[in-house]
């Protein structure tokens, strides 16, 4: 690994540190702005309750020492009780729910990357024919597609007017359309990358001299093309997974999934904030963590690539 | 003396005397030559041409064409407005057969109305859960999301193309620093802090905007617009800057800077219209992926305030009952996918036209 390389990473990680300090710093400044206090919106309780509760959450001090208690207390992953599930701790909801939506979005995600990059490939080899034709209208009509009317359409068609799937998601079963839901708009989006950088790819002379040189047809694709078209697929690796995770966040709820999304949805109408912030800024580590780490792999894959 | 007196006298080789043959009066040849044989054309009449020539880019901009006049034209004339509950009348108890019907029925009165011999115009999509016209409400929507989309991508626009070429024209330090503002906002997962932001601004602006003409656009709606203003428009900037990066290198920067103009007169005159390929392409796919993220909003219950419909707010109700009214679901859903489809195909027709980097 040279220098530049090293450097390049080590800038890129202290953007990310600093990223996830924002987006912390945001959300608690964010959420302060609010006028009233989370108290307000209950049955308006008498102003002694109030100042009891306010005492009991800490929201009786300083804004500014309030914020660094709960930086320290993010830091080591403390987000704090949940005002509207009494006796839950913000944190062990979110875990709660991320086991459901991490297996959510990692199925999710798999199948986008693995059957883009087939679709893609295929579309590509098959340049101008019937195949490719087929391909690209799809998957141009699936990227104009929100992921909630994806699912609310599955819904439709398959749990109400062919009852193949339940609609609730609680079951192994029932995360079959949440995934198709979630994993439609990716696919198609690497279907149309892989397709183009495949095509700009088979048109470079290295891969006329593998042909010249007698390897098979299948050798080409997938020993010489495929390497070097994947490429532009890693950076989109970020993106996707930010995608899925915003995106489940709705799937969810229509689906009655019971993940981080559910949770993330109430605590919006419930004006839980512990919740909204917490999950906030969890969700946002994970993107932002995913972004380094696709960005990183691109540069290490793709020694072309300028580093300054 | 036989000398030809249109002929040329001969030119004395040390003589500085004018050389007497660029006189001559122009051939039939020559003077065809500086004919015009074909109209000049211009950067837009180029472009133009060649979008023309993309069928699926033209069939797609008659679509936005014929959608954007039903949004803006169509609720000025239509019999029934999108807030109009159909079953309540001033003094008289609400009317509960107007609520939930089905396309081209009628009300109780109406059919009355109908029996009497008046023409009653007709439930095209059939009514929602509070007696409200459907098809109004999808048309206005229609027009809501189409207004967010249009001005959202013009906020984007003003404001990146500012940062942008004021990053990339001044260049060195300015450049770093504001380039690395960027980088840090581009990091931020957008739409959760859309999310969170619109929750907050809801609280918070709407004691602000009580009682001004922004209250009737909604809270939702300004909050979008301020959530695009504060985010979205980082890609733009570093898209701009890179453009006048290249552009700062052209003779003809040099040559106004020779002549003392000021920065903001290069930019704005020079450099600004010199990119206009790329943002023209840019804001065209701009307005899709704020639909898009409008109606992603309006679902989760952030984007514009009731009773104002939007296509995701609609969508997000017909949700509640999909089993019996699954049509109420499909039309809202059909004309979102419609509008960001054929606007994404028409960004990517008029990026085929105009980008100068894919002319062959």
């Amino acid at each position: 690994m040279d220098s530049k390389l090293a450097f390049y990473i080590v800038k890129r990680v202290l953007l990310a540190v600093f990223t996830v300090f924002l987006v912390i710093t945001i959300t608690f400044f964010v959420m302060k702005a609010i006028p009233g206090g989370p108290f307000l919106s209950e049955k308006s309780p008498s102003p002694a309750v109030t100042a009891q509760l306010e005492a009991k959450y800490g929201l009786d001090k300083p804004v500014l020492e309030q914020y660094t208690t709960y930086l320290g207390d993010v830091v080591q992953f403390d987000f704090g009780p949940s005002i509207k599930n009494r006796g839950r701790n913000v944190t062990d909801l979110i875990l709660e729910g991320f086991q459901t939506s991490g297996k959510l979005g990692i199925i999710a995600a798999a199948i986008a990357i693995v059957f883009g990059l087939v679709m893609g490939s295929i579309a590509a080899v098959f340049h101008d024919k019937v195949i490719d034709k087929v391909i690209m209208v799809l998957s141009t009509g699936s990227v104009a597609m929100p992921s909630f009317v994806i699912a609310t359409i599955l819904l439709l068609v398959f749990c109400a007017k062919i009852p193949i799937f339940p609609s609730n998601g609680s079951t192994a079963a029932g995360l079959v359309l949440p995934v198709i839901s979630l994993s439609l708009y990716p696919m198609a989006y690497i279907t149309r990358l892989t397709r183009s950088s495949m095509l700009d790819v088979l048109g470079q002379d290295y891969i006329r001299t593998a042909r010249a040189k007698g390897v098979s047809p299948k050798g080409v694709i997938f020993k010489h093309a495929l390497k070097n078209a994947v490429t532009p697929v890693i950076t989109y690796v970020g993106p996707m997974i930010a995608y899925i995770l915003t995106g489940s966040l709705v799937v969810e709820q229509i689906f009655n999934v019971p993940g981080i999304g559910k949770y993330f949805f109430s605590s919006i109408i419930n004006r839980d904030y512990p919740m909204v912030m917490g999950t906030t800024i969890f969700l946002a580590t994970i993107m932002v963590i995913m972004n380094l780490i696709s960005d990183i792999c691109y540069k290490i894959f793709d020694p072309r690539v300028d580093l300054s | 003396m036989n000398k030809d007196i249109n002929a040329m006298p001969k030119k004395n080789p040390l003589s500085l005397q004018l050389d007497l043959q660029s006189f001559e009066k122009a051939t039939d040849e020559e003077k065809f030559m500086q004919q015009r044989m074909r109209e000049s054309t211009t950067f837009f009449k180029d472009g133009m041409r060649r979008l023309k020539k993309n069928k699926i880019a033209m069939v797609c901009l008659v679509i936005v064409v014929i959608i954007v006049l039903i949004a803006a034209f169509v609720p000025l004339f239509y019999p029934y407005s999108y807030d109009d509950q159909l079953g309540i009348s001033a003094g008289q108890a609400s009317d509960a057969s107007y609520n939930n019907l089905a396309p081209f029925e009628y009300g109780e009165t109406e059919l009355k109305r109908i029996e009497a011999g008046e023409f009653v115009f007709p439930h095209i999509f059939g009514t929602d859960a509070f007696g409200r016209d459907y098809a109004i409400r999808v048309i206005y929507g229609t027009r809501i999301s189409l207004l967010v989309g249009f001005f959202a991508s013009i906020i984007v626009l003003i404001i990146g193309a500012i940062y942008g070429s004021i990053a990339g024209y001044y260049g060195g330090k300015v450049d770093l620093v504001m380039m690395r503002i960027v980088d840090i906002i581009y990091s931020l997962p957008d739409l959760l802090m859309i999310i969170l932001l619109s929750t907050v601004l809801k609280q918070t602006l709407a004691p602000l905007l009580e009682d001004t003409f922004l209250s009737k656009l909604g809270v939702g709606m300004i909050s979008i617009f301020i959530v695009f203003a504060l985010l979205y428009w980082v890609s733009m900037a570093r898209l701009i800057r890179g453009q006048i990066l290249t552009i700062k290198q052209q003779d003809y920067v040099l040559n106004a800077r020779s002549i003392g103009a000021s920065g903001s007169h290069i930019i704005r005159r020079h450099m600004l219209p010199n990119c206009i390929s790329v943002i023209i392409i840019s804001t065209a796919l701009q307005i899709p992926s704020a639909i898009f993220t409008e109606s992603y909003l309006s679902f989760l219950g952030l984007g514009v305030s009731m009773p104002m419909p939007s296509l995701g707010s609609l969508a997000s109700e017909a949700l509640s009952g999909v089993y019996s009214y699954s049509y109420r679901l499909i039309i809202p859903a059909v004309a979102i996918c419609l509008i960001v489809l054929s606007l994404n195909l028409l960004g990517d027709g008029l990026r085929d036209a105009f980008d100068p980097k894919l002319k062959k």
